[in-house]
């Protein structure tokens, strides 16, 4: 059990990182730091791919005679798309509360509710 | 040659869109948009006459071999859906002509025709790749692109909706890269077709079964299937009209059609019967339809109203999906495009009534048929799509759905889709209440300029939309062969994988 949880940590930091940020994502009411939440739910995803990729004793994937073990570099290249895309999705998002702060004059979730129901009435 | 097509589809509005965005003129950027439109729809046409018999056409992007490169294998259910797709696009293009000065900051011309050719783009891709990484890239395209156009919205609530659908639609996508990076560590492929082959090998291990279940929840979220629809209500209601008529057409279109492939092509259906999956989508998608339908029966506003009948009728499609035959199949691939031509047709009516009265509540509206005929005659041949009157496309659809659940003995479902059409002709009818049979009394209109003539007739351009919306709901419901016969192949190839080990 123990050789279990010590022979695969690095996926139960991931888990543990990935909890940290979608619980940060539910929990807080600031729309900023949802967008936080939001960012380390997303690199806890591409640590995974990273991390899947990695051959023990592998070294970098070059052509090479004396090397025949590598890792395998297919994860990191895509890591590099989800990175575009997870970058991409920030900054809008931090561009949409820059725009509900001009809008609501707050970025916190229930009192921008709460101006919304007033709205309603 | 038509290999060459197919990759068409997607560089034309990747290379258009950052023109387009260099250009603040309305005039300009709308050609541009109108040009991209009107290309992929000719070529979606071309491409699923090539596909309807049953074959493929297969593009290898930069001359690599799959599954090492990424693949584009268009079978008849991809050139279908890049036709839904097109032919949308190229009806909110109209309708954007005069729709978009009205709804949209003078300054942001060039850069919202940019985010919607992007959008299409998005959604082209996700039709047309084999490949399940590029498929979630292109769903990030669109996606993104679709946050930036709803929260261009009027109202500030546009900005709120459009933030929590980012935060939802990204963890859905989120999701959906986990399962996928689960099913490669077990595959160490991410071509569809290649994963599927070799599904035998790899079927045992847990991981696989994780990873179906993320790529479900993922899929799910971005689909709006019942508990999971949150979002798509306050993203619908308060996006600007062309935005409406475009996602609400398409988006969720696109979703599900990647949980068709997800569940027929990528995974064995064997495998997910196992999981009693057929049964937990039947549930949702029936328990999807009343509660729909009874939200949307709740609803004072008519877009509100629209998107909450969105959610009932994406249950039809899972109904559909869930029944695992021939006739059900069928009926979800075809309602994939009758319902997006009814509810394009039914947004442009509500952007009709927005352009002309800046207001669509249906309180606000009362009596008000009988200034607008033409445009009220078209909502309600829509309306009655929806219901699933004989002679629209939406009886078609229900028929076939009822006639599969009827051969398979599920009753439940039979109940379901009548509830969901007594509770559909309930608020349909509450919009034919509103603007013809309330007490006609002094329209009071908001926000207009001196001097505006908006409110004097509804203009050529979003007419002329609207009735080929209209046109389309009454002709398909008459003549079927196109969308049926495309149904019929599609339905025939994804059942016949099923027997193929």
């Amino acid at each position: 059990m123990i050789e279990y949880i010590l022979g695969h940590i690095n996926y139960w930091f991931i888990i543990a990182v990935m909890m940290v940020g979608l619980y940060t994502l539910i929990s807080r009411t600031n729309l900023i730091k949802k967008l936080a939440g939001l960012a380390i739910f997303q690199t806890a995803v591409i640590l995974f791919y990273v991390s899947l990729g990695k051959v023990t004793g592998g070294t970098v994937p070059i052509v090479d005679e004396a090397y025949t073990l590598y890792s395998n570099p297919l994860p990191q290249v895509l890591m590099l798309t989800a990175i575009v895309v997870g970058v991409a999705t920030t900054a809008l998002g931090f561009a949409l509360v820059i725009r509900i702060k001009e809008a609501y004059n707050t970025i916190e979730e229930d009192a921008i509710f709460t101006l919304d129901q007033k709205d309603h009435e | 040659m038509n290999e060459q097509l197919t990759i068409l589809l997607v560089v034309v509005p990747l290379m258009i869109a950052p023109i387009t965005a260099l250009f603040k003129s309305h005039t300009i950027s709308w050609i541009l948009t109108a040009i991209v439109s009107l290309t992929s729809l000719i070529l979606s046409f071309i491409i699923l006459f090539d596909v309807i018999d049953g074959s493929h056409v297969i593009y290898e992007l930069g001359g690599w071999r799959p599954p090492w490169g990424i693949e584009y294998k268009i079978d008849s259910l991809n050139a279908f859906i890049a036709l839904i797709v097109s032919a949308i696009a190229c009806l909110s293009t109209i309708f954007a002509w005069q729709s978009v000065p009205k709804e949209i900051n003078e300054n942001n011309y060039g850069l919202f025709y940019a985010a919607l050719q992007l959008c299409l783009l998005g959604l082209l891709g996700i039709a047309l790749t084999g490949d399940i990484f590029n498929l979630f890239v292109f769903l990030e395209i669109s996606s993104l692109s679709s946050y930036a156009l709803i929260s261009m919205g009027r109202s500030r609530k546009a900005l709120t909706a459009a933030f929590s659908y980012l935060i939802l639609g990204t963890i859905g996508a989120t999701f959906f890269l986990i399962g996928v990076g689960f099913l490669y560590a077990a595959s160490g492929s991410l071509n569809i077709a290649d994963i599927a082959t070799r599904f035998s090998t790899f079927a045992d291990m847990q991981l696989v079964m994780t990873g179906f279940i993320f790529i479900l929840l993922g899929l799910g979220l971005k689909a709006a299937i019942f508990p999971m629809h949150s979002w798509l209500p306050n993203a619908y209601g308060h996006a600007p009209s062309v935005v409406s008529i475009f996602l609400s057409a398409t988006a969720t279109k696109v979703s599900i059609y990647v949980l068709i492939r997800v569940l027929f092509d990528l995974y064995p259906v064997a495998y997910w019967q196992a999981l009693l999956l057929p049964q937990i989508l039947l549930v949702l998608g029936c328990v999807g339809v009343i509660y729909g339908s009874f939200r949307a029966w709740q609803q004072v506003e008519l877009k509100r109203l629209l998107a909450f009948s969105s959610v009932a009728q994406i249950g039809y499609i899972i109904i559909g999906i869930s029944l695992l035959n021939n006739d059900g199949i069928t009926a979800s691939v075809m309602h994939l495009f009758n319902h997006a031509l009814i509810k394009a047709t039914l947004f442009m009516g509500a952007g009709i009534i927005l352009y002309r009265t800046n207001t669509t509540k249906l309180s606000e509206l009362r009596g008000f048929g009988g200034s607008m005929p033409w445009t009220f005659a078209a909502i309600v041949l829509a309306g009655l799509s929806l219901i699933g009157v004989p002679g629209t496309v939406g009886f078609v659809t229900k028929w076939y759905l009822l006639s599969g659940a009827i051969a398979q003995g599920k009753w439940i479902v039979v109940v379901a889709i009548l509830a969901g059409s007594v509770l559909a002709i309930a608020y349909v009818w509450k919009i034919v209440e509103a603007m013809y049979f309330n007490s006609k009394r002094k329209m009071v209109i908001q926000n207009v300029k001196i001097g505006d003539i908006n409110l004097a007739k509804a203009p050529f351009s979003l007419s002329l939309a609207l009735w080929i919306g209209a046109a389309g709901c009454l002709y398909f419901g008459l003549y079927t062969e196109l969308p049926y016969q495309s149904a019929q192949s599609i339905a025939t190839a994804l059942l016949s994988s099923e027997v193929a080990p």
